[in-house]
């Protein structure tokens, strides 16, 4: 049995939860310790945006109950964890960074949220990310950005932003994610975290609020590759209300985590993702991964993808196009924000609508609308949505036909360390380039995950790994993965998020 | 209060001289499953407003639907019932626009994969001749809530003070089902569009899939109306390949009797305006019952763009063939070849059938005479009274039956009654008027209001030489062998019985004391 550390909030939650098993601790004081953490440091990274202390501890509780009146409970019952705000919560906010949800209560929980209730993992609160998931960077929340607590005044990725870098500041051990571009994985990257986007299907999406559909997906983020299968075991299997739900048992992942090995996989380096706008100290971090893997016992290949090179143009149609819809329902009619048009007496249900869509959406937002809106158009659907579907499923087939030949694929998760605050605001396109490496695997619905590859040279900042399995082989990402991450630990001589700045001088740093 | 300006409208039989009229008829029909399309809350009609309502029905962030697959079984019986071909694989699509009662702001439907498509109906007319309507598509969709505008002098949107949504509605599963232009119709073309929604009511009331009561919006028609140059009769070649005109579609006409109504008023009105060398603006338009014309709504331009695509929260749906055939040996035997055999089993004339059928009472009748009498007197007494006062009151007799709690085991008690003896026809007609006033079964209120034939033989036979002796004169005629003559004693011998007396036995005995 592994020591705790003195700070609860430095563990792991696959340690947390030994030690919770066996009796050593409690959850309430689990949970205290994470409680007192987020007082201490989230005025400096602003992650959550609701904290349910009472709440929290209150489940904390319950399970420390249930664990000494003997009951059998899950593999994760009493470790606290983060909720990513676009999950619907019973009774807390639920704002999906949006003004236009402002002080809505869900009256029902996620099916990923019942789960995680039913495993007893008390939720500690809500994190920030941008607005309706749209974004890279957390900026794009109407609640302001959540901060890099490698770099304060750098972006923490996005959307799971708060995600991200409520594990980069120990203020979780856990917390959950959605990922429609790229939005657990990137995060994972920039923050050196790690982060798993399913299998589409494998997670469900009842009761995550939908940016698009086709795409969005949710996932599992944690510390280590065990804690994020752990969590992934927990949030996944089939739902019965989710009708693109798979059928079928959550991949052995857990296992894999445990086995941690690539003796004899064939692995593809894909040659589309790593080239051109691609950070020197990216791309030396991931190479290093790559002859590592190797010397691990694997075999690696190049593989070719030649249709990637449009997926970022293909997302852009598809994810818009969906979103238009998907967002059509915040109308001030029944729950959220209620703008009244200015000067307008007696306004009509229309004039209230588009008054608080003004107001209530945030630009990024609108510009996603707008695109979405014309893509769908009678005259543009077959020239623009129609063709994004066609090159979709030739996407899907590179996908294929790379697997045929190797087992996963592996590229740098995200081109960049983490970007500065306000840098690529005011410039779309620069911001959805951080995409280009994590989009594809969502246009084709396979899993991905994103561990940290080490820190690059020229910023001394966070570079993340990207591996790529079939679909409904996730198992795979787990098994690389965790051999790789203990490989890298070794040759780093610890965790990496130990070289991370401590908050308090970070913040000095900063004033 | 908005005046409407009248529409000029053109002499109909004129028209037919100077127009060749084509339609095409949508009809939505609401599923009776007991869940609604895509969630699992209940269909009832009438509930408390916004008690039958979930996450996903009110659309709420993050609610994703789940398809009722007995929606789909039903689409399908209904495609295989009206001939189609049934998709091996078909999607739901997502049909975008704003509106209050409709929580998502766009509504699930089906675009261009419809569930069943290209079949027929054919469909009998007044005088026994068929019609074969065309039938282009029936495809899934969910209803839309309901909006009640308040204040307003019309109930419309329009001037009213404020709104209030019912979403119960919202999410009930509905079929539409959409014909090909029917062309040739000419004259008839009224009565084709009334003839082809009450064969698809009855078709749907006998695969029950739908309580199909158009009164309470469970069956709704929007009729599309055009004319074109007549330059021959309506089955001519030269006059077939005349383009279509501009059409316009009256939405939801509420009754046969509307639908025939609304067509024809349409077709007046269209005729009206081409014939003075003006055009028909493509356009939605209200249809009121009550002054039997239609007004403008909006104006449905080309522009109208509802962004469909492929709805990405649910799973193509895709029925196996062994399905669909399973399904098709579900299928009721089609209202049409009943009818010829319950026809033929209760021997009625063609002429009394179309009665019957007309009536709507077929069903009535079918459980009358299973009750134990016989196919006459079912029919006698459904067509009688209840029939008249129905139409009196617009409704089909057998909600207007079933409002006052007339059963066919009354009907049958009361045929029992007459054949037993114990009532006359009078006596039974008085009978049937206080089972109408919900005064009971029949032989509750014969027992009620004293009505039952005398049996007494001493009382109507002094009834009887009582009436002979004051008229002297008629006796002496029937003495003669005018036979005939006995009916004005008759009547008399009644009036003395006050009614409660068998007429036939009078009759006998007159003729037995005079011949």
């Amino acid at each position: 049995m592994t020591d705790l550390p003195t700070d609860l909030t430095r563990a792991s939650a696959a340690d947390l939860a030994g030690a919770l098993a066996s009796g050593t601790i409690s959850s309430v004081e689990v949970t205290q310790a994470h409680l007192d953490r987020i007082a201490a440091v989230d005025g400096q990274v602003h992650s959550y945006l609701h904290v349910d202390g009472a709440g929290a501890l209150a489940q904390a509780r319950a399970v420390d109950e249930r664990r000494r009146a003997g009951e059998t409970l899950g593999a994760l019952a009493g470790v606290p964890i983060a909720v990513k705000d676009v999950m619907t919560t019973k009774g807390l906010p639920t704002t999906c960074g949006s003004k236009i949800l402002e002080g809505w209560i869900p009256p029902y929980d996620a099916t990923v949220v019942s789960k995680l209730r039913e495993a007893g993992l008390p939720i500690l609160g809500k994190t920030n990310m941008d607005e309706f998931a749209m974004g890279s960077s957390t900026e794009h929340s109407a609640y302001g950005p959540s901060h890099n607590p490698w770099d304060l005044d750098r972006i923490p990725g996005g959307s799971g932003g708060g995600s991200s870098s409520v594990l980069a500041s120990f203020q979780a051990p856990l917390a959950t994610g959605t990922d429609t571009g790229g939005s657990i994985r990137q995060p994972a990257a920039v923050t050196a975290t790690v982060g798993t986007k399913p299998t589409y299907g494998g997670v469900s999406r009842y009761g995550l609020v939908a940016l698009a559909s086709s795409l969005d997906q949710a996932g599992p983020c944690g510390r280590t590759v065990l804690d994020t299968a752990l969590l992934h075991a927990v949030m996944g299997g089939h739902d019965p209300m989710d009708s693109t739900s798979i059928d079928a048992p959550v991949p052995p992942v857990v296992e894999a985590a445990r086995a941690a090995s690539v003796k004899g996989m064939r692995i593809g380096v894909v040659k589309e993702l790593g080239g051109e706008g691609y950070q020197p100290g990216v791309r030396a971090r991931f190479d290093e991964s790559v002859a590592l893997l190797e010397e691990l016992g694997a075999q690696v290949v190049e593989v070719s993808c030649p249709n990637f090179e449009y997926a970022l143009a293909t997302y852009y149609l598809i994810l818009p196009s969906e979103a238009s819809s998907n967002l059509a329902k915040f109308d001030a009619m029944r729950y959220g924000m209620r703008v009244l048009p200015e000067g307008v007496d007696a306004p009509s249900a229309e004039q209230v609508m588009a008054a608080t869509r003004d107001a209530g959406f945030g630009p990024e937002v609108k510009r996603r609308i707008i695109l979405g809106t014309y893509a769908l158009s009678s005259g543009y659907y077959d020239a623009y949505y129609g063709s994004a579907q066609k090159v979709r499923a030739l996407i899907a087939q590179d996908f294929d036909e790379a697997y045929a030949q190797v087992d996963v694929l592996v590229s740098p998760t995200a081109p960049t360390t983490a970007f500065k605050l306000g840098d690529k605001l005011e410039d779309p396109m620069a911001m959805y380039l951080n995409d280009i490496a994590t989009i594809p695997a969502n246009l084709a619905g396979v899993p991905g995950m994103s561990i940290p590859s080490g820190l690059a040279d020229e910023d001394g900042l966070p570079a993340g790994i990207q591996i790529l399995a079939p679909a409904m082989k996730d198992e795979r990402l787990y098994s690389v993965g965790a051999a790789l991450e203990a490989a890298l630990v070794d040759r780093w001589g610890g965790p990496i998020l130990d070289r991370a700045p401590e908050l308090g001088a970070a913040a000095a740093k900063g004033a | 209060m908005t005046t409407v300006a009248t529409d000029a409208v053109m002499d109909y039989d004129e028209a037919m001289t100077k127009f060749d009229p084509v339609m095409g008829l949508e009809v939505h029909v609401e599923l009776h499953t007991a869940t609604k399309m895509f969630c699992g809350c209940p269909t009832e009609f009438g509930a408390e407003p916004n008690s039958q309502v979930c996450p996903v029905c009110l659309g709420l962030p993050g609610a994703l639907p789940v398809v009722n697959e007995k929606a789909v079984e039903s689409a399908i019986r209904i495609g295989l019932a009206l001939n189609c071909e049934i998709a091996e694989w078909c999607r739901f699509a997502r049909k975008n626009y704003f509106y209050p009662d409709m929580p998502k702001n766009f509504q699930t439907s089906q675009y261009d994969e419809p569930i069943a498509f290209e079949g027929h109906l054919d469909v009998e007319l007044e005088d026994g001749s068929v019609y074969r309507v065309e039938i282009e598509r029936a495809h899934m969709e969910e209803d839309t809530g309901k909006s009640l505008h308040i204040g307003g002098a019309t109930g419309r949107i329009h001037g009213a003070d404020h709104s209030l949504v019912d979403y119960n509605r919202a999410g009930i599963p509905l079929i539409e089902i959409v014909t090909k232009p029917m062309v040739g119709a000419g004259e008839r073309a009224p009565e084709v569009a009334k003839a082809y929604v009450s064969a698809l009511r009855d078709l749907l009331r006998a695969l029950d899939v739908s309580d199909v009561k158009m009164e309470q919006g469970s069956m709704r028609c929007d009729a599309n109306v055009s004319l074109r140059p007549r330059v021959g009769e309506p089955l001519d070649e030269a006059q077939l390949a005349v383009p279509l005109g501009t059409r316009t579609e009256t939405k939801n006409v509420n009754s046969l009797r509307s639908v025939e109504r609304a067509v024809r008023y349409e077709i007046s009105r269209h005729a009206a305006i081409l014939d003075g060398g003006g055009s028909i603006l493509q356009e939605t338009r209200h249809w009121h019952e009550d002054t039997g014309i239609t007004t403008s709504g909006r104006v449905k331009s080309d522009a109208e763009d509802y962004r469909y695509f492929p709805e990405p929260d649910l799973v193509p749906v895709a029925p196996t063939r062994e399905t669909v055939e399973t399904l098709r040996g579900t299928l009721p035997e089609p209202p049409g070849l009943r009818r010829k055999r319950l026809q033929s089993d209760w021997g009625y004339s063609d002429l009394e059938m179309r009665d019957v059928v007309n009536a709507g009472a077929v069903e009535l009748i079918e459980e009358t005479v299973a009750a134990g009498a016989s196919a006459g007197a079912a029919k006698k007494w459904w067509l009688g009274e209840p029939s008249r006062r129905a139409n009196a009151e617009g409704q089909d007799i057998v909600t207007y039956a079933a409002g006052l709690g007339l059963t066919p085991a009354h009907v049958a008690e009361l045929d029992g009654m007459v054949a037993a003896g114990r009532l006359n026809d009078s006596m039974a007609r008085q009978v049937l008027d206080g089972v109408l006033a919900g005064e009971g079964t029949p032989t509750a209120v014969a027992d009620a209001r004293g009505l039952e034939l005398v049996q007494d033989d001493g009382a109507l036979e002094a009834a009887v030489d009582k009436v002979i002796e004051a008229n002297p004169d008629v006796a002496a005629k029937i003495r003669d062998g005018k036979v005939a003559a006995a009916g004005a004693l008759i009547g008399q011998v009644m009036k003395e019985m006050k009614g409660q007396a068998d007429a036939g036995k009078a009759r006998e005995l007159i003729l037995a004391k005079l011949q």
